[in-house]
């Protein structure tokens, strides 16, 4: 299965300058976004680990987007969020800015 | 640029670089807020605790004044996955000494301590301190519940003093594998009458090594103003004549013993300058007496805070003194206090100052 994630202009550099990067989700977890984020770590793992915190969660000024879906906990079902053939998963600062 | 004398302001707006003919550079470090900066002397390399507000910290290395800044592939600096702690904060990079050329330590927020042996490039945790009994029992100040305070012994580099808000004051002597409280004497204001005096969780703000001693110490308090002469064993009230004992920062004078210099601030739901005028404190004698010193700083409607790492020396002889505000401004002396030039004004927020003669 492959999913596309779009890269924030910020991250990109760790990102080998890309603004998407198609993630060949593997078997060997569960079809979520939280395992999408695994499987980039193979080859992306620093914007993974600014994208999350160092316990697996979103970090709470980053916003992540499936299919155009918002899925912050409370919202929907965060990293547990199902992703399919061909889903689009975006990373974002969220509104603010300190 | 001239470089003889590089002052570093960490805002939280990113970090600016002042030099020599007062020039500002700057800001670095764009979309960060800087609460730590710290010039390693042995590699002329400036390193800051750098938090982004929306991707986390890391220590950023720079060794051209600024200029380019490396950052890891990871973030640097985080806490083992076993101890399910995610780091809030880096309140302070600390240099090792030149026997130990490329040792580092960091404090950070929640309350750890961390060690870096290849130049501040990656840290790892020190478990000595993490898995401290008293760990689970200290409580958040105002600021987080953050390690500020790092002082390495000048006679051995396994000797440590460091400082937590509010945990207090701790000592290593192993290079810290093992960690003891020390805070006899140091009040905590906010504990029941009776349990003023505990044997730890103080709020501790700042510690400072005399020069000339060791064994000596100055402590600014959440309330209380100390000195110690017994390697921090015990802390001795010197709040003698001043305006307030609360207050953020305290500096040894970097070639003078039982001198040091506070900003006393009223209290602390009022954290400004005492009658609204900015005025540093300065004792020559172990804090027997304090005496103000106002020339070239604002002495009308001051309302001024002065953080714990917003004030510091360049360590040089003679010394250069500087501190920062939370108003942006920034201020420094060459005659030991006396008088006090502006270096900068209208930056952002100021959290953080450091300054190296080179």
């Amino acid at each position: 299965m492959h999913v596309t994630v779009y890269v924030p202009t910020v991250l990109r550099q760790y990102a080998a300058g890309e603004r998407k990067v198609q993630v060949d989700v593997g078997e060997d977890g569960p079809p979520t976004v939280g395992h999408v984020f695994d499987c980039l770590h193979r080859t992306a793992p620093g914007v993974v680990e600014r994208a999350l915190d160092e316990c697996g969660q979103v970090r709470p000024h980053v916003n992540i987007f499936v299919d155009g879906e918002l899925v912050r906990v409370g919202l929907r079902l965060g990293l547990e969020t199902p992703v399919t053939e061909g889903t689009e998963v975006w990373i974002l600062p969220a509104v603010s800015g300190g | 640029m001239r470089t003889d004398r590089l002052v570093l302001v960490g805002t939280t707006k990113g970090l600016f670089v002042l030099d020599s003919n007062n020039e500002v550079t700057g800001p670095f470090l764009e979309g960060t807020s800087v609460p730590s900066v710290a010039y390693d002397p042995r590699r002329k390399r400036i390193l800051a605790g750098a938090n982004s507000f929306f991707f986390g910290n890391s220590v950023r290395r720079s060794d051209d004044l600024g200029q380019t800044w490396a950052e890891a592939e990871t973030p640097n600096i985080k806490f083992p996955d076993d101890t399910e702690s995610k780091i809030v904060q880096i309140w302070q990079v600390t240099p090792a000494g030149p026997d130990q050329p490329d040792v580092l330590y960091a404090g950070v927020e929640p309350a750890a301590l961390f060690r870096s042996e290849d130049g501040g490039e990656s840290w790892t945790l020190v478990r000595g301190l993490w898995d401290h009994p008293h760990r689970p029992l200290w409580q958040p100040g105002g600021g987080g519940l953050g390690l500020h305070t790092i002082l390495l012994d000048p006679r051995d580099p396994k000797r440590m003093l460091i400082a937590i808000s509010t945990g207090g004051v701790y000592l290593t002597e192993d290079g810290g594998t093992s960690w003891r409280s020390s805070n006899s004497g140091i009040r905590a204001e906010y504990n029941p009458e009776d349990q003023r005096f505990p044997e730890y969780g103080q709020c501790v703000h700042k510690v400072a090594r005399d020069s000339a001693n060791p064994d000596k110490f100055f402590l600014q308090n959440h309330f209380g103003l100390y000195h110690s002469d017994n390697g921090g064993a015990s802390w001795d009230d010197v709040a003698n004549g001043v305006p307030s004992d609360f207050g953020f920062p305290v500096v040894a004078h970097p070639n003078q013993g039982d001198t040091a210099f506070i900003i006393p601030l009223v209290a602390d739901v009022k954290r400004w300058t005492p009658d609204a005028q900015c005025r540093v404190y300065r004792t020559t004698n172990a804090g027997a007496s304090w005496e103000p010193m106002s020339c070239g700083l604002p002495q009308e409607n001051a309302y001024v805070t002065v953080l714990r790492d917003a004030f510091t020396t360049d360590g040089a002889d003679p010394a250069g003194f500087y501190f920062g505000t939370r108003g942006g401004q920034v201020y420094a002396s060459h005659d030991d206090g006396q008088n006090w030039e502006t270096l900068a004004e209208h930056l952002p927020p100021i959290l953080s100052v450091r300054a190296a003669a080179l």
